[in-house]
């Protein structure tokens, strides 16, 4: 007697069961592999807690699609090959819906692979022009170029009438792509590379390399291409060999508030292009980009309390860009994303204004950089 | 007679296992895992050869495989060569290097010897991270697939095949070795190197034969592994993977071929199951390579055999 | 044409002395247990990391660094009897593994705990450089230096004059022996850690200024202390900042003159040649072999 009721309660509670949780709506599942940690945490560390922190946000906003955001990330630990092989997982084992991550240039062209033959949309956070010239179907990307970068300086410097440069480049990915890239486009400034120094990120005194640079006869400017703390290294030795009479001009890789901290008063003076989010407060109040960068400035001090980094910008709009997406395409199938991933157009992000398209798929143009100027110890927006 | 059973039971089963994982895997990111711990033990086997029975510590056998790994990727990328004689060349390339340099490296002793292979091994990181035209730099360089005679290996089974396969050869390669006269030489030198060469054994010549063998099989893993992924970056030939496979080594149990398969296995699945530990996994990994080196400092596989031999006297 | 010459040669004085002071934790610990201790550049970042932290804080200078070095001497104490005490009689491979681990451990420890930012101390005696020769020098450099020729002199008189420094010198050159005469080689050993991870930090908090501290600044330094150590022949304190002054040069000289894409491999090559002639390295004791 027990038994058999016992056996109709079993049968009932599945049934019930099951359809609770065939109604109840399935996460949209995106999945995330960032260098959180290794010589690349710099920059993964922040992406990875922008992503949380929004996801966080728009499921308490109610979801896309009437249904939750689930971030599923790995750390590759500044590996591709790790990167590659949790790619794998995401897609095999996770089942995501969309890839956010590659934070290292080698990490993404190792997962690129991957999505293709998956067909799975993937935005890519890291830098170099490769990822998206030739442009892949289903590999797209949020962060401004090493090439716009090194055209932004350029532009500067050919105002300023200077032609002859030396380049400080560090040997990672970043350094290394982004020497290729200015020795590529100098020639469309009028300006000629004299010097052609490199340091290794860890490097703890760069003056020999600057000395050499120093001794080129005809140096009219320096321009460093690297990020953390390497270039606050150049920047303090610059100034400890009395170099400071020549301009000195960073890369993108140090638009941070961290940097002018390390550097002190050597910074003086130091110009470099960055994404809005750096002067989010400085931003006249009709600039395009005001409301989103400084909206992120404070959410992300709120919660983090530390200086948000553009790296962070770079993941928070992969993964607007995302939902936006698939708010359009009405779905989280894959091709549909992909497309209206494509057809983005003024979109406004934390890095600049993204117009995408077929054969686009970054969508940013030199004006999503702006010149700044240290003056006082602080970000100046040159004109 | 009972030396010769086990050295088959061992090999019988090492193949049965990897006849029927794939049929319990569930799906192909886990065959990419068995791919991983596969290659990485064709590695370890060599290094182990080198480690566990000359006693020579090797800190830069990384180096040895991206040697092979972008030998592969730069003859056929740049030079469109046969994937398989890419192989075969770089596979010679690394033995020479290896071979001219064993005789000065292996004068040296102890630490002064970690720190030599310590150096090759960043040398070579550092020659690849540089010479960007032939390497693609740090941001890496594609690797082609791989083609033999018309016939491409695509997908992850394949792989999987190729890579059981080869680490079947090697595994029953490398206990032929240990129960051949040249073995016993090896195992001689392991025990008072004075002692053997006192007994007539040529120490140096075993050496130097060890080394190359080594440097060799770490390349021809190399290269497979870069068809496999499809995907180079220099940080394969950097300090870290040399130092995780002194570890898979070290915690899988010097001079224990089966030692070195299970340490690869273990090192290679680890940093996936860490990944639930969210921020916590270099701690962890850390505490594990600890505890597992304080209370079984002989490695996994020679403990736990001891230990069963143990139990075995007691009970007989 | 001298003044290029003499900023290469301050430069690599001053990268020089920070790898002295590591291949001295590197010496001490080797010489009392036979272990190479690859934590060794995890004890130089703690002591950089606690201070600047602390000062940065608000704490002042001199009190922060005290505090500093105290802790990570500490540190170096439990970590000699937590992890190495119970694996005494192991193999010297595994006793290295182990260092690997605690190097890991702390490492991902600091990771969370204390962040991922780069941090940076101030000097010591302001960063006006100074011109000498026609080169210059930051004064920063110049207390490295000092510091480090201190500690050796410090080093020399402790091991040759205390009690305790002999009884550690002892153990070095015979374990068993110093055993029979009554000396308790389990302290020695605990001490050696302790002394090692005091001048590790030491070392941290003085090269700090210039060269900024991060949870993986010990990576580096920890290897190029190693190469030095060993180039210096793992002997005393004199092998040890020869070492490192040696490796410090040719890294500055190898980016001055020839390629500052190499500059750091052929300080390696330039250390493998001359351990094919010196296989003890530059100082290192004449050993013969017992059979």
């Amino acid at each position: 007697m027990l038994s058999n009721i016992f056996k109709k309660t079993i049968i009932f509670a599945s049934i019930a069961l099951a359809a609770a949780t065939a109604s109840a709506a399935e996460p949209i599942k995106i999945g995330s592999v960032l260098s959180v940690s290794g010589p690349a945490a710099f920059l993964g560390d922040p992406e990875l807690k922008t992503l949380q922190l929004y996801v966080e946000k728009i499921n308490a906003a109610g979801g896309v699609l009437g249904r939750k955001l689930e971030l599923v990330h790995y750390d590759d630990g500044s590996d591709a090959g790790k990167a590659n092989s949790f790619t794998k997982r995401l897609i095999e084992s996770d089942k995501v819906n969309i890839l956010i991550g590659g934070t290292t240039t080698g990490a993404t062209m190792a997962m690129a692979p991957l999505v293709e033959r998956a067909s799975l949309p993937f935005i890519s956070l890291a830098g170099a022009v490769v990822i998206i010239d030739p442009v892949k179907k289903w590999v797209f990307k949020t962060p401004h170029t090493d090439r716009m970068a090194a055209e932004k300086v350029f532009e500067d410097m050919k105002k300023r009438g200077i032609t002859k440069v030396g380049l400080l480049s560090e040997t990672s990915g970043f350094g290394a792509s982004g020497r290729k890239e200015t020795q590529h486009v100098a020639g469309k400034y009028g300006i000629t590379l004299v010097a052609d120094e490199t340091y290794g990120p860890k490097d703890t005194d760069i003056t020999a390399q600057l000395t050499r640079i120093k001794n080129t006869p005809g140096v009219q400017a320096v321009f460093v291409f690297g990020l953390g703390q390497g270039p606050a290294v150049v920047t303090k030795n610059y100034g400890q060999l009395g170099m400071t009479s020549v301009p000195l001009y960073q890369s993108h890789g140090v638009a941070s508030d961290e940097y002018l901290k390390l550097s002190g008063k050597a910074a003086e003076g130091v110009r470099l292009p960055t994404p809005a989010l750096l002067i989010a407060n400085a931003l006249p109040a009709n600039d395009v980009q005001k409301a989103v960068v400084t909206g992120y400035d404070k959410t992300y001090r709120e919660r983090y309390k530390a200086e948000p980094s553009t790296f962070g910008g770079y993941a928070l709009d992969a993964l607007n860009l995302s939902v936006d997406a698939i708010k359009r395409a009405g779905s989280t199938d894959g091709e549909k994303v992909r497309a209206a991933l494509e057809g983005t157009k003024g979109f406004v992000g934390t890095t600049g204004v993204f117009n995408m398209s077929p054969t686009n798929h970054m969508g940013l143009d030199l004006s999503a950089f702006r010149m700044v100027e240290v003056k006082n110890g602080d970000w100046q927006l040159l004109k | 007679m009972k030396m010769m059973q086990s050295r088959h039971a061992g090999l019988l089963v090492l193949a049965v296992v990897l006849a029927l994982l794939p049929l319990v895997l569930p799906n192909s990111f886990y065959v990419d895992v068995a791919i991983k711990i596969a290659l990485n033990a064709i590695v370890v086997i060599g290094l182990n050869l080198l480690m566990g029975y000359t006693g020579q510590i090797s800190l830069g056998h990384a180096g040895f495989v991206g040697m092979g790994a972008y030998g592969s990727a730069a003859l056929t990328t740049h030079f469109n060569w046969p994937p398989m004689l890419a192989l075969l060349a770089g596979a010679a390339a690394t033995g020479l290097l290896a071979f001219a340099l064993a005789r000065p490296i292996l004068k040296l002793k102890g630490h002064t010897l970690a720190m030599a292979t310590l150096g090759l091994g960043i040398i070579i990181s550092i020659v690849i991270n540089n010479e960007a035209q032939w390497t693609g730099g740090p941001d890496g360089m594609s690797v082609p697939s791989f083609t033999l005679f018309g016939l491409t290996i695509a997908g992850e089974m394949a792989w999987y095949a190729v890579a059981a396969v080869l680490l079947l050869i090697t595994t029953w390669l490398a206990l032929n070795l240990i129960d051949s006269p040249v073995g016993r030489a090896l195992q001689a030198i392991h025990g008072s190197e004075v002692a053997a060469r006192v007994s007539g054994v040529d120490t140096t010549r075993f050496k130097v034969r060890v080394f190359v063998l080594s440097a060799v099989m770490a390349s021809i893993a190399g290269s497979v592994n870069a068809h496999y992924v499809g995907f180079l970056t220099p940080g394969i030939a950097g300090f870290f993977p040399s130092i995780e496979l002194v570890t898979m080594v070290v915690v899988g149990g010097m001079a224990s071929v089966f030692g070195s398969i299970v340490g690869a296995a273990l090192l290679t699945v680890l940093p996936q199951l860490l990944q639930t530990f969210e921020g916590w996994e270099v701690v962890v990994f850390g505490m594990i390579l600890m505890a597992t080196m304080i209370f079984l400092p002989k490695g996994l596989v020679p403990s736990i055999a001891q230990r069963l031999r143990a139990r075995a006297v007691k009970g007989a | 044409m001298l003044a290029q010459f003499l900023q290469f040669l301050y430069s690599g004085m001053t990268v020089g002395s920070a790898y002295a002071l590591a291949a001295l934790g590197f010496t001490i610990i080797y010489n009392t247990s036979g272990v190479i201790n690859f934590a060794q550049g995890e004890f130089i970042m703690l002591g950089g990391m606690f201070a600047a932290l602390l000062a940065g804080g608000g704490m002042p200078l001199p009190l922060a660094i005290a505090i500093a070095v105290v802790a990570t001497g500490l540190v170096g104490l439990v970590m000699e009897k937590a992890v190495i005490e119970p694996a005494q009689n192991a193999h010297v491979v595994t006793l290295i593994i182990i260092t690997i681990g605690a190097s890991l451990t702390l490492r991902g420890l600091v990771q969370i705990f204390l962040g991922k930012a780069t941090h940076s101390l101030p000097p010591f005696s302001g960063d006006k450089p100074i011109e000498f020769l026609g080169a210059s020098l930051l004064p920063q450099s110049l207390w490295v230096l000092g510091v480090t020729l201190a500690v050796v002199g410090a080093l020399a008189w402790f091991f040759g004059r205390t009690l305790l420094g002999k009884a550690m010198l002892a153990t070095s050159h015979n374990k068993l022996a110093a055993q029979l005469v009554g000396i308790n080689t389990r302290v020695v050993l605990l001490l050696s850690f302790g002394l090692s991870a005091l001048l590790g930090a030491l070392g941290g908090i003085l090269v700090a200024p210039i060269t900024y501290t991060s949870y993986d600044a010990g990576i580096m330094l920890g290897l190029k202390g190693f190469v030095a150590a060993v180039l210096g022949g793992l002997g005393g304190g004199v092998g040890a900042v020869a070492g490192g002054l040696i490796l410090g040069i040719i890294e500055a000289m190898t980016a001055g003159y020839i390629s500052s894409s190499y500059k750091d491999a052929v300080p390696f090559v330039v250390i493998l040649v001359i351990l094919f002639f010196m296989p003890r390295g530059l100082f290192g004791a004449k050993i013969s072999e017992r059979v």
